[in-house]
């Protein structure tokens, strides 16, 4: 019973986080695509792939700043609204 | 067919299954924003790190977004006191 409890959870878990990379590499996709491939020639080239892989680390860089961001607002926010109900 | 779980096992995997859930909208929110403030902040060629420029706007980005969203609540809530006020007057 407990082990397919855990087998449930983990089912769901790995779900999640898998949608969760799914829309990290679509989006990164798209605007990486955006930025680096101005003139789709015959293949990658290798600036192209410099720009690429750049954009990548600075995709997941962005997705942290916001995380923070508004990780640090929702607990600010919880803050106020405990302060206003006492 | 397996036996279904007890009442506690279910109660907990309800429990469970709701956090998982507020955490997903959670995720689905931070790639909203992503997004949003990507396509306002990054506006060059992607370098080998941010500049400080962008770096406050991504999370300047952020905060206005939900300033923003806070704001238009706020914004309808007043007209909607200022309609339910005057339509008193008149009648």
């Amino acid at each position: 019973m407990a082990s397919r409890k855990e087998a449930v959870m983990n089912a769901v878990r790995n779900e999640l986080a898998l949608t969760n990379a799914q829309q990290l590499m679509n989006s990164a996709n798209e605007r990486c695509y955006k930025a680096c491939i101005t003139k789709p020639g015959p293949s990658l080239s290798s600036s192209e792939q410099t720009c690429l892989s750049r954009c990548l680390d600075r995709y997941m860089e962005a997705f942290n700043i916001v995380r923070r961001t508004y990780m640090t607002r929702l607990s600010k926010e919880r803050l106020e609204d405990q302060a206003n109900v006492i | 067919m397996a036996d279904k779980f007890d009442e506690a096992t279910q109660k907990e995997l309800s429990s469970f299954l709701e956090k998982q859930q507020a955490e997903a909208r959670l995720h689905a929110s931070i790639h909203n924003f992503t997004g949003i403030c990507w396509d306002k902040c990054v506006t060059g060629t992607p370098s080998n790190r941010f500049s400080r420029a962008e770096e406050s706007c991504l999370s300047n980005c952020v905060e206005r977004f939900l300033d923003t969203s806070l704001f238009m609540v706020r914004r309808i809530e007043e007209q909607r006191a200022q309609l339910e006020n005057s339509s008193e007057k008149f009648t």
